[in-house]
């Protein structure tokens, strides 16, 4: 594998000899990490990506990586103290909201969720 | 098939007003799984799919008025769809899973489902294609910017950017508050009734300023981290009480003291509130998160305890010494 391009502040990876160019990551990504290029995907701002894990699960040709996962704070807290892993809403902490964009909000349901499927 | 239509009735504004503040939010605003038809859809209609969870449910039927579609509504467990598509329930899944039950391919003619945005942190459009041979085409991250993009037959990079605008920030502090009542309620009533009456009030404060003003000032409050914007916040929240323990009574030292408590103890909680908030804002990382506990919360820690040690020291000396 070629070498990664990767910011300093999260874990996102992007390797852009693996791109085809189909654009997805662009459709994808809520905050604009990747450019249209002529031959390849661009990584243009590398430090705004949230790790969302968006991009990593629809490009094609694997040649985005990031560690994507619970990042409650409340739940990481909560891992940390118990050793365990971070999960969403198994005591209802502190935390809620989220997501504006999908018109909802209510991110720590109170509700132990499922494992999240891998790709 | 359920029919839905795309008006927002009194019962909708009420669901969505307890959403808000907080009550029953387990799973108490939940729509049933399955399809819907909206307005007078045939074969050839637009399949949107969504979360069972009331406020994603409405803000797409309502963003479709006057206009005839399919909305697939996937149990998510009454989670939004960004969350659910983080821990998965939003995902590939639960699509094949929906699709089989609801018989979607006999009812539509076409072979693509339009889900919103924020839905692909749980969705690989590759797989979804060849669990249920529909192809995945992602709509703009807000439903309110569905019409504009069936117009233009795509999303602008504008729609394709989540926001965190004054607003998204304000509808969000109930529900911080609502969290945060009973234990301040808690130690500031048992405060008071042990005769510390400046404590009280100051310990109702640190909430506030990381629960309410915290969300608002966001952008506005100096640095990048949340924990130091919270400590920042905090230790402006304070100066009233540390200025007003300083011009009471007492000797000096005494005065300084007591001002000193209010200036370590309560800020640590501002700022323990505003890491919290990270959770319920649109840009923070994991990663970023990580950091900010492993660097700041020991700090927290600290300041708080050296707080409260100068706290029960100043308590302790007016016994001694004998002033209130």
């Amino acid at each position: 594998m070629s070498v990664a391009q990767a910011s300093s502040l999260n874990t996102l990876r992007y390797f852009e000899s693996l791109c085809v160019n189909c654009g997805m990551c662009l459709d994808v990504c809520p905050h604009a990490v990747f450019e249209a290029g002529p031959e390849a995907v661009r990584l243009a701002q590398a430090d705004a990506c949230m790790e969302c894990g968006a991009c990593r699960r629809n490009c094609p040709t694997g040649a985005i990586a990031v560690d994507s996962g619970v990042g409650c704070a409340a739940a990481l807290i909560r891992a940390a103290l118990t050793g365990g892993e971070p999960t969403c809403g198994s005591s209802g902490g502190p935390n809620g909201g989220g997501s504006p964009g999908g018109g909802g909000s209510s991110c720590c349901g109170g509700e132990k969720p499922e494992a999240p499927e891998e790709r | 098939m359920e029919q839905a239509t795309s008006v927002i009735a009194w019962g909708n504004r009420w669901d969505h007003f307890l959403a808000r503040v907080g009550v029953r939010r387990t799973g108490g605003h939940r729509v049933k799984p399955g399809l819907y038809a909206l307005g007078r859809p045939t074969p050839d209609s637009p399949v949107f799919v969504t979360a069972n969870y009331t406020l994603s449910f409405d803000a797409l039927r309502s963003a479709l008025a006057d206009r005839d579609a399919y909305i697939l509504v996937l149990n998510t467990r009454g989670i939004n769809v960004w969350c659910a598509a983080g821990k998965g329930t939003f995902g590939n899944g639960e699509i094949a899973t929906r699709v089989r039950a609801t018989s979607l391919e006999q009812v539509v003619s076409h072979r693509t489902l339009i889900l919103p945005q924020l839905g692909a942190a749980g969705v690989s459009a590759e797989e979804v294609k060849r669990r249920t041979g529909s192809d995945v085409r992602y709509g703009p991250v807000r439903a309110a910017d569905l019409p504009g993009y069936l117009k233009a037959g795509q999303a602008t990079p504008e729609m394709r950017r989540v926001r965190f605008t004054l607003a998204d920030r304000l509808v969000l502090i109930p529900v911080e508050l609502v969290h945060a009542i009973l234990p301040t309620a808690a130690v500031a009533g048992l405060l008071w009734l042990t005769g510390a009456k400046l404590a009280a009030p100051a310990v109702v404060v640190a909430v506030l300023a990381g629960t309410a003003l915290f969300p608002a000032l966001l952008p506005w409050l100096p640095t990048r981290e949340f924990s130091t914007k919270g400590f920042v916040l905090g230790g402006l929240a304070m100066l009233p009480f540390a200025t007003a323990a300083v011009s009471g009574g007492g000797a000096l030292w005494l005065r300084l003291l007591s001002a000193l408590a209010y200036l370590l103890a309560l800020p640590p909680v501002t700022a323990f509130l505003a890491l919290n908030f990270t959770g319920a804002t649109t840009f923070t990382s994991r990663t970023g998160v990580k950091r900010e506990i492993a660097t700041y919360i020991p700090v927290m820690a600290w300041l708080a305890g050296t707080g409260l040690v100068a706290a029960a020291a100043t308590v302790v000396a007016r016994l001694v010494v004998g002033t209130p």
